[in-house]
């Protein structure tokens, strides 16, 4: 009697198998054209503007990797990108479009720079620093938690209120800058004067990164991968990204997590905030604008990852590289450097594209 | 216009919706389509209006074949049907809605076509003022409105699917005199009903549809015993539960009243007692599945209160609903039941009553394999909800519902399933209520409501009626599903 189920299992788990492998062939072939789509797309736009593609891709590279210095660069880009990612994975698996993220940089990184500005000297720098990095972990998860509580008690859809929530964010730091927080004399947009050494992030001596920023990044992205798979929390979550009447029906309580999940997503979004206030790399005040499009960068991110973790960790790494190699573009050929973020968003489109035409093919298929 | 529709197959999945059907509608005629739930009607008047395009078979107007691609296309050749659920666009104004698919002009010359809807309206009777809000409007005016529509576009085929359920006695009135007035003037009327009195007193001739198949056709003025017997069969059931020992009663509804923006249901009290079984039946969207959400927590009653074991829940929120015993299992299994894309397992773990921070994978498996045997579920842990056939999505749903649960609620449990799978679900369904559980259950089967319930509602346009189930006859309960005793 137990032979029969053991080559029943036996045979099903084969097939599993198979269906498995064919799966990653497709997605495999899938991804790797969508990849060369977007080059070929963005070869052409530097064709339009009379630059050679082979130039340009080899300088963008040279910008990310042609020196210790430079990698240390795009290390301390990817850091943010990275927590934004980590972020974007819980509020996307709850089926939510968490466009506020980048005023949820802007607000944490505001909150760290009150923070220190009023601590600064009365504590020692390292506790100040520790603190900064609550406070922006408070002023992210509160910017975020607003977008949810606007959806839920305001009716507004997160991504109008998010959208709203960026344009009061970035209107706060001119404020800030150019008011109270202005530098003693002279207040300009370059804004708030700088924080000493001392309130910066460590770095390794030969290689200017900070491993403290990656290691918080990658942290955060593990974390939000075990909770997603392994915690009732994260279950819970997918469930209402899946199928939110079902959820409801079966007693899960969808308001307090989708509060939840706006609130840790915007806590991670304050995190980065934070580092861009004290990171290796940053301007060490705040200014406005301060969230660079890392929240939006992020966005891309995790749509090309397929809203996987683990791939998120990789293509976050690729982008940071395209955008810090792409400064190259201006130095030396005057061509403009957001044609790294035309490449980036290439890659996006390109991904989905092809995703669609394979879903509507399978569609008339079956 | 002459109708025929020769041997109209049309099937969704494995299930033959119309399974043959031949009709024919004479020109200038009010014909009636009758039958129960899930005969076919509605199916059959959807392949006519060009909305379902059917496997097999032949649609002919005036002896011409003709393929509709779309409704647009059935309404230029002639063919216009009002749904039950008026496909109109309340945010637009009466105008607005008037006009939309009319004209082909790049300007609008609303003046002039003001002018026509005022006209038109005048002529039926209709009371329509054309720059209201459509969602200022009552079903009944909502219907007027779409029949001036499709008269405007020329129609001289009209369908109206169910068109009393929502409107006023005046209303109704108004309709069938517009009606008469219509095929005075030569256009073909197809009225499907589940009314008896309504198709007998309207229509020169009815075509009765059972299981997708032509039952029988009859001059109206037949004896509506002869109807009842095409609709529902000439099956000898009885309610057949007489015997079964109740408990103390468990749930309580006090003089509740239920509205939606189409139906109300007023001052219905209901007594269920432990280890009850409570069928609810009647026309789709009669107020059972208004009753039952209501019941279950999700629609909050405007008077009335709902009591479940003493305790008057009245208002309060689903999950205290949940909490005191009520299991809930809608109708739409991947809809509203199952979450597509989890497996078994993850369903089990997402259920878990008091759950820990993280998930004990291995318990969560071992209960999925546990309920697949107890609920003869074929399919494994690892399976996800998608991948299982509809018989054992509904065992799954069952699964998940809680163990003991004080009062079961249940929209359509066995919809859809073989014969062997109804026989397991209720075998379980009644272990439950030898324990004391209280069911309440829609279902629009008259053979299952005799011979699973202890007591019928009958629902028809909000209205309730209660019948034993025991010695009640399937004649009974199809005259009372057809509207007869509700006055």
């Amino acid at each position: 009697m137990p032979a029969a189920p053991a080559c029943f299992s036996l045979a099903n788990r084969s097939e599993a198998k198979a269906l498995d492998n064919r799966w990653i062939h497709q997605t495999l072939l899938l991804r790797i054209s969508a990849i060369l789509m977007a080059l070929l797309l963005s070869a052409m736009i530097f064709m339009v503007l009379s630059a050679s593609p082979l130039d340009a891709f080899s300088l963008i590279l040279y910008g990310a990797f042609g020196s210790w210095a430079k990698l240390a660069y795009v290390m301390t880009t990817w850091a943010p990108v990275l927590l934004c990612s980590a972020g974007l994975l819980i509020t996307f698996a709850a089926g939510l479009w968490n466009i506020g993220i980048e005023g949820q940089i802007v607000m944490g990184a505001v909150f760290a720079t009150g923070l220190m500005q009023a601590l600064q000297g009365s504590l020692p720098p390292s506790a100040v620093l520790i603190l900064a990095g609550m406070a922006g972990l408070a002023g992210g998860a509160l910017w975020g938690m607003l977008v949810g509580g606007l959806r839920r008690y305001g009716n507004v859809n997160e991504i109008f209120g998010g959208l709203g929530l960026n344009f009061i964010a970035g209107s706060l730091t001119v404020y800030l800058v150019l008011g109270p927080w202005k530098r003693p004399g002279i207040g300009s947009t370059s804004g708030t004067e700088p924080f000493p050494p001392s309130l910066w992030l460590p770095s390794l001596k030969e290689f200017q990164a900070s491993p403290i920023e990656i290691l918080l990044g990658l942290m955060a992205i593990t974390s939000v991968a075990i909770a997603l798979r392994g915690t009732h929390f994260g279950l819970q979550l997918r469930a209402i990204g899946m199928n939110v009447r079902a959820a409801f029906l079966k007693g899960i309580s969808v308001d307090r997590n989708i509060f939840l999940a706006f609130g840790l997503c915007g806590a991670l979004a304050g995190l980065a905030g934070w580092i861009l206030i004290v990171g290796t790399s940053a301007r060490h005040n705040l200014f406005p604008l301060i969230s660079s499009g890392y929240g939006y960068l992020a966005i891309l991110v995790v749509l090309l990852a397929n809203l996987k973790a683990f791939w998120s960790v990789p293509i976050s790494f690729f982008f940071a590289a395209i955008s810090m190699g792409s400064l190259q573009l201006p130095l030396q050929r005057q061509l403009d450097s957001s044609l790294g973020g035309v490449i980036q968003g290439m890659l996006v489109l390109s991904i989905l594209v092809i995703h669609g035409i394979r879903s509507r093919w399978f569609q008339r298929e079956g | 216009m002459k109708v025929e529709l020769k041997n109209i197959h049309k099937h969704f999945g494995p299930i033959p919706a119309n399974d043959g059907v031949t009709l024919t509608v004479e020109p200038g005629t009010l014909h009636g389509l009758l039958g129960e739930n899930g005969a076919g009607k509605s199916t059959l008047m959807k392949v006519l209006s060009g909305f379902l395009s059917p496997d097999r078979g032949e649609i002919l107007l005036d002896g011409k074949t003709v393929r509709f691609h779309s409704p647009a296309e059935a309404v230029a050749l002639g063919v216009g049907m009002l749904h039950q659920d008026p496909l109109d666009f309340p945010a637009l104004r009466v105008i607005d809605n008037f006009l939309l698919g009319s004209p082909r002009e790049f300007l609008l010359d609303r003046k002039h076509h003001k002018d026509r809807l005022n006209e038109l309206a005048d002529r039926f009777g209709f009371k329509l003022d054309p720059e209201a809000r459509v969602s200022d409007l009552s079903i009944g005016e909502r219907q007027q409105l779409e029949i001036i529509r499709l008269l405007a576009l020329g129609v001289s085929v009209l369908i109206l699917d169910e068109p009393t359920t929502a409107i006023s006695a005046q209303q109704r009135e108004n309709l069938f005199n517009a009606l008469n007035r219509l095929t005075g003037e030569g256009k073909t009327i197809l009225f499907v009903s589940h009314k008896l009195d309504e198709v007998k007193g309207l229509c020169g001739k009815v075509t009765v549809l059972a299981h997708g198949k032509v039952a029988g056709e009859a001059a109206a003025d037949c004896p509506t015993e002869e109807l009842v017997k095409m609709m529902f069969g000439q099956a000898f059931t009885i309610g057949k539960r007489c015997e079964v020992t109740l408990g103390e009663p468990i749930f309580e509804l006090q003089d509740i009243t239920l509205s939606d923006w189409r139906l109300e249901v007023k001052g219905l009290s209901l007594k269920v007692r432990e280890g009850e079984v409570v069928g609810l039946t009647g026309l789709e969207g009669s107020g059972q599945q208004m009753v039952l959400r209501g019941c279950a927590g999700l629609l909050k009653p405007s008077v009335g209160r709902i009591w479940i074991d003493h305790q008057d829940l009245t208002g309060r929120p689903y999950q205290d609903f949940i909490e005191a015993g009520v299991g809930y299992m809608p109708a739409g299994r991947l809809e509203e039941g199952l979450i597509a894309g989890m497996t078994l397992a993850e369903h089990m773990a997402l259920i878990e009553t008091n759950p820990a921070f993280f998930i004990d994978w291995n318990r969560a498996g071992e209960k999925a394999s546990q309920r697949i045997r107890e609920f003869n579920i074929k399919g494994q842990p690892t399976t996800l909800v998608e991948g299982l056939s509809g018989g054992n999505q509904q065992r799954t749903l069952l699964s998940l519902l809680p163990p003991q649960p004080k009062l079961l609620l249940m929209e359509h449990p066995t919809r859809g399933l073989d014969m062997e799978s109804v026989e397991y679900i209720w075998r379980l369904l009644q272990a439950r209520t030898r324990e004391g559980t209280a069911i309440l259950f829609i279902s629009s089967d008259p053979e299952e409501l005799l011979d699973r319930s202890d007591r019928i509602l009958i629902f028809f346009g909000g209205k309730v009626k209660v019948m034993d189930a025991c010695g009640a006859s399937l004649f009974q309960l199809g005259e009372s599903i057809g509207g007869k005793g509700f006055g």
